[in-house]
């Protein structure tokens, strides 16, 4: 019950006239592409999610498919699931696709010896038989989202321990190895085939700072980052992005275990996630947020506040580099 | 001003305020709704607690009505500590 609710709410607030919409990021795509950036097509990192199916389907719909290149890049603990459900889409849009694995860069970087050092600063024993994620407290115990790692020897047993700031900060500065690594992978090719590089942001990630500084946090364009996710769903049904992308949950694919990104960044499921957002970005009082989510009000305050923290942390992740003083562009924009 | 209080405000001054002129931290001054802490500086606050005072900071503690401003820290420590000789002798 409380769940339709849900979708009704979310729905009738987020609900876009999906056809005219994908008319308009076409024609935003050709423009920034071919006339701005100057580039013969676009390069698509695919991990099978929404996000990125989405995105190599709108370029499909504004370049045609000869001019967008998918890439798999798959690593040690991604899941198998992601580089079947990116052919699958490939397939479908008839893609021109290239596979790097990019676990031998990142075992050259020593990400996951990096990682490993992390953990055992406060798992001692982990060792590379086990498997890990990185998972944050719920905001219904309290505001502050602390970090925790979640270790499973090769037993099978799983302990959940919390994270110093040191050892977080290096856990995270290792496994970022992985986002940066792939940005890096786009580029080439972009490099290789005179393409732009399309980065797969929604509005819930960019505008609260769910991504890589210089990973995937890069891109030429950004074509959904000014939709909600549950309208991503809506543009991803009308592309006819195969059911199976449609129906698998969000997830990070960046540890070993299984990690939702409710549990690593997010406090709510996104259709939740997005009408809180909506109503702290339009100004909505928490108790109008509140009663259609079937949520208290002391709880859409707290995610308000999770919110407004989140916000302070995208702020730096979107920064440009800071200048001494301007400097006055030579090249005027066509 | 207790020692704890003083030591307290000295990571504050060093480890929050990083030289900030514009927001003025008295007792009862939120470190969250100044923008002055974020997740990663509550883990860090944990271990200047658990370090410099030798005391056990537990999930169940991790709060803003223990963390978010000197008087509460203060008082927390203070708590923590009494709990802690308690157990002790």
């Amino acid at each position: 019950m409380e769940g339709e609710r849900t979708t009704k709410c979310t729905a009738d607030l987020l609900r876009l006239d999906a056809g005219a919409e994908v008319e308009r990021i076409s024609s935003f795509i050709r423009e920034a592409v071919l006339t701005r950036l100057k580039r013969k097509g676009v390069v698509v990192g695919l991990s099978g999610g929404i996000d990125s199916s989405t995105v190599a389907a709108l370029a499909v719909r504004a370049l045609g498919a000869d001019r967008v290149i998918g890439l798999f890049m798959p690593e040690s603990d991604s899941s198998d699931d992601s580089l079947r459900l990116g052919q699958l889409l490939a397939k479908t849009l008839g893609i021109t696709t290239f596979t790097e694995d990019i676990s031998g860069i990142l075992r050259g970087a020593e990400c996951y010896r990096r990682r490993d050092e992390a953990i055992r600063a406060v798992v001692p024993e982990y060792h590379a038989g086990y498997k890990s994620k990185l998972v944050l407290s719920s905001l219904d115990r309290s505001e502050y989202r602390i970090s925790y790692v979640v270790v499973q020897s090769p037993e099978g047993e799983q302990r959940k321990v919390r994270l110093t700031a040191d050892a977080f900060l290096a856990l995270v500065a290792s496994t970022n190895f992985k986002q940066r690594t792939r940005k890096m992978m786009e580029y080439y090719y972009a490099d290789r085939f005179h393409y732009a590089v399309a980065g797969t942001p929604n509005r819930l990630e960019y505008d609260l700072g769910f991504f890589v500084k210089n990973g995937d946090g890069s891109a030429d364009i950004k074509p959904i980052a000014h939709l909600y996710k549950s309208q991503v769903y809506q543009l991803a049904a009308y592309l006819g992005v195969p059911q199976e992308i449609l129906d698998r949950p969000p997830t990070t694919d960046t540890y070993s275990l299984p990690q939702s990104q409710e549990e690593f960044y997010f406090s709510l499921p996104y259709d939740k996630m997005d009408f809180c957002l909506y109503g702290k970005t339009h100004g909505l009082r928490a108790a109008e947020v509140a009663e259609p989510l079937g949520m208290t009000e002391a709880q859409v305050e707290r995610v308000y506040r999770d919110i407004d923290a989140k916000r302070a942390v995208a702020h730096y992740l979107l920064m440009e580099p800071l200048l001494v003083e301007p400097i006055k562009q030579t090249a005027a924009e066509p | 001003m207790t020692s704890i209080e003083a030591q307290v405000r000295q990571y504050v001054t060093d480890r929050l305020l990083f030289g900030r002129s514009d927001v003025v931290v008295d007792g009862e001054t939120s470190f969250l709704e100044s923008g002055l802490i974020d997740s990663t500086g509550v883990l860090e606050l944990v271990a200047f607690l658990e370090e410099c005072f030798r005391i056990k900071v537990e999930d169940e503690d991790l709060v803003p009505a223990n963390l978010d401003s000197v008087n509460a820290l203060v008082k927390f420590i203070e708590s923590k500590s009494a709990n802690l000789i308690n157990t002790s002798s």
